[in-house]
């Protein structure tokens, strides 16, 4: 097994919390470990988990992002690993690059499926259907619906191509 | 609606009524939703925050639903009464307790709650008696359609709903399940079961949600997924785990009635006893013998008191509710002599 923290190490330190009857296992390698033994010391909660899943993605991801600041409210990526919180909804977009891999890590996919509010704009109500029509592919694939799935990807590509055209226009 | 009325009146969650209610307590459902205008409360300053708790307050006084509910300005309010309102799971701890422009809205019949700039601008909650997500999914779901026609909510096609802490990102919702395990945990099986809850990546807290211990045999099952599912999905799932959980139950309980029905009879009807004639009485040992009462009553053990009964007790003896009935501050040991005397008088035949 790989350290969690830099992938390159075989770990040999494994940490184990338990939160709520939740635990929550971290696999390090020495140096990681020592680096990591200072917040492990503090207290281990949910926003520290996260700000370190967040720092999982790429040792030398401080350099690049450190300074990166939302234009709307301020907040830095080291703001947010610091606190485990984001400062508003555009932050998301802000760091956009960053929170993807974050997502997949938490919830194991990074694309909303659910419902959407009654009012949204046209761009993202195009979003969206094209991500229903991506959904319902997917369902139509596991359940082994063939022509289903050839008329959904068709549907879909459709869309995409106008997308692209709008885009350019 | 005054606050003060609620102490006359059931909570949904503690009607005993709804499918599977002898034990599957309640269910709950919670949207996080946020204003895609203003910073997340964490982030706001205080000029914000205010602003947030009006446009909130105008919002919601337009909605047909919301129209029997009363908006409470945190700040209005004495610490007991929002402890009182925690011991009625009609906001969490970390509301009651952080500083900041802050409000609950609730309905009188305290299916409906709303909670303003806790961590998200609102955490709207919706309650049912028994294993019932979907009914209170049906509900949550008008209102925050209602709510959506008067704010604009921060929310991406990709994903979702946005909100402060990305664990919630998506639907922004948590289904929660209360559960009253006591045969499980007798049989020393429920470690397994948590363990398997775990595994599936749900999570379970104790009565009092996020940061609490299980006590009284009560446990609640939530969803820790929020993105890449619907929300009907995650109900599903939730569901199919809790009907598994609620089968081991029931097997736990026939398998400690045929195996050691003496002594489970004898563990009841003592607890019961105990309740009955106890003087001094504190609240961790009041839910856990009223957990076993519980069971009686469940399994026709105990005849003559009904379910609501000992769920009424559950929460009239809790601290807040103790001094809301005596209005006025009493120190631990007044509140363990009047928790028994009221207990004495409530199971009184």
């Amino acid at each position: 097994m790989l350290c969690d923290i830099c992938g390159k190490n075989p770990a040999t330190v494994h940490l184990t919390e338990i939160i709520d009857d939740q635990m929550n296992e971290l696999h390090l390698c020495e140096a990681c470990a020592h680096e990591k033994s200072a917040q492990m010391e503090s207290k281990f909660g949910l926003s520290d988990l996260l700000a370190g899943l967040a720092e999982f993605e790429k040792p030398d991801l401080d350099k690049e992002v450190a300074g990166l600041k939302c234009p709307n409210c301020k907040l830095t990526y080291a703001d947010f690993k610091k606190i485990g919180r984001l400062g508003c909804g555009e932050c998301y977009i802000t760091f956009k690059k960053y929170l993807t891999p974050l997502l997949r890590r938490i919830h194991g996919s990074s694309q909303h499926f659910g419902k959407s509010p009654v009012r949204v704009t046209k761009v993202v109500k195009k979003k969206l259907d094209l991500a229903d029509l991506r959904y319902k592919l997917q369902k139509a694939i596991e359940e082994e619906a063939f022509e289903e799935a050839a008329r959904l990807r068709d549907q879909i590509r459709e869309l995409e191509k106008k997308q692209r055209q709008n885009n350019d226009a | 609606m005054k606050l003060d009325d609620l102490l006359t009146h059931t909570s949904e969650w503690l009607k005993g009524t709804g499918p599977n209610s002898d034990i599957v307590i309640s269910s709950r459902i919670r949207l996080a939703r946020n204003l895609d205008k203003f910073p997340f409360p964490h982030w706001a300053n205080q000029k914000q925050g205010e602003e947030i708790l009006q446009t909130v307050a105008q919002a919601s006084s337009k909605i047909d639903y919301l129209k029997n509910t009363t908006n409470f300005t945190l700040t209005d309010l004495e610490s007991l009464d929002k402890q009182f309102l925690v011991e009625r799971h009609l906001m969490s701890r970390e509301h009651a307790q952080k500083a900041g422009h802050k409000a609950v809205i609730i309905d009188s019949e305290e299916i409906i709650s709303i909670m303003v700039n806790e961590e998200d601008h609102l955490r709207i909650q919706v309650m049912q008696s028994g294993f019932n997500l979907y009914e209170a999914w049906n509900i949550i779901n008008r209102i925050d359609d209602c709510l959506a026609k008067e704010l604009s909510f921060a929310f991406m096609a990709d994903w979702g709903y946005l909100t402060a802490c990305p664990t919630n990102t998506g639907t922004g919702m948590r289904g929660s399940v209360m559960l009253h395990l006591p045969a499980l945990v007798m049989m020393r099986q429920i470690d397994r079961v948590l363990a398997a809850i775990a595994k599936l990546s749900f999570t379970t807290r104790g009565l009092y949600g996020e940061g609490t211990q299980a006590s009284g045999n009560f446990f609640q099952v939530s969803n820790q997924v929020s993105l890449g599912q619907s929300e009907e999905e995650i109900i599903e799932n939730i569901n199919s785990l809790i009907r598994q959980i609620v089968e081991q139950e029931n097997q736990a309980r026939a398998a400690l009635l045929s195996r050691n029905g003496a002594v489970l009879e004898d563990r009841i009807n003592r607890s019961l006893g105990i309740l009955k004639s106890a003087h001094i009485i504190n609240s961790q040992e009041t839910i856990e013998l009223l957990s076993l009462v519980r069971m009686g009553c469940d399994l026709g053990i105990i005849k003559d008191i009904d379910r609501r009964t000992i769920n009424e007790l559950f929460i009239i003896t809790q601290p807040a509710h103790l001094q809301k009935i005596m209005k006025k501050k009493l120190s631990t040991q007044e509140r363990d002599i009047k928790r028994a005397e009221i207990i004495r008088n409530k199971l009184k035949i």
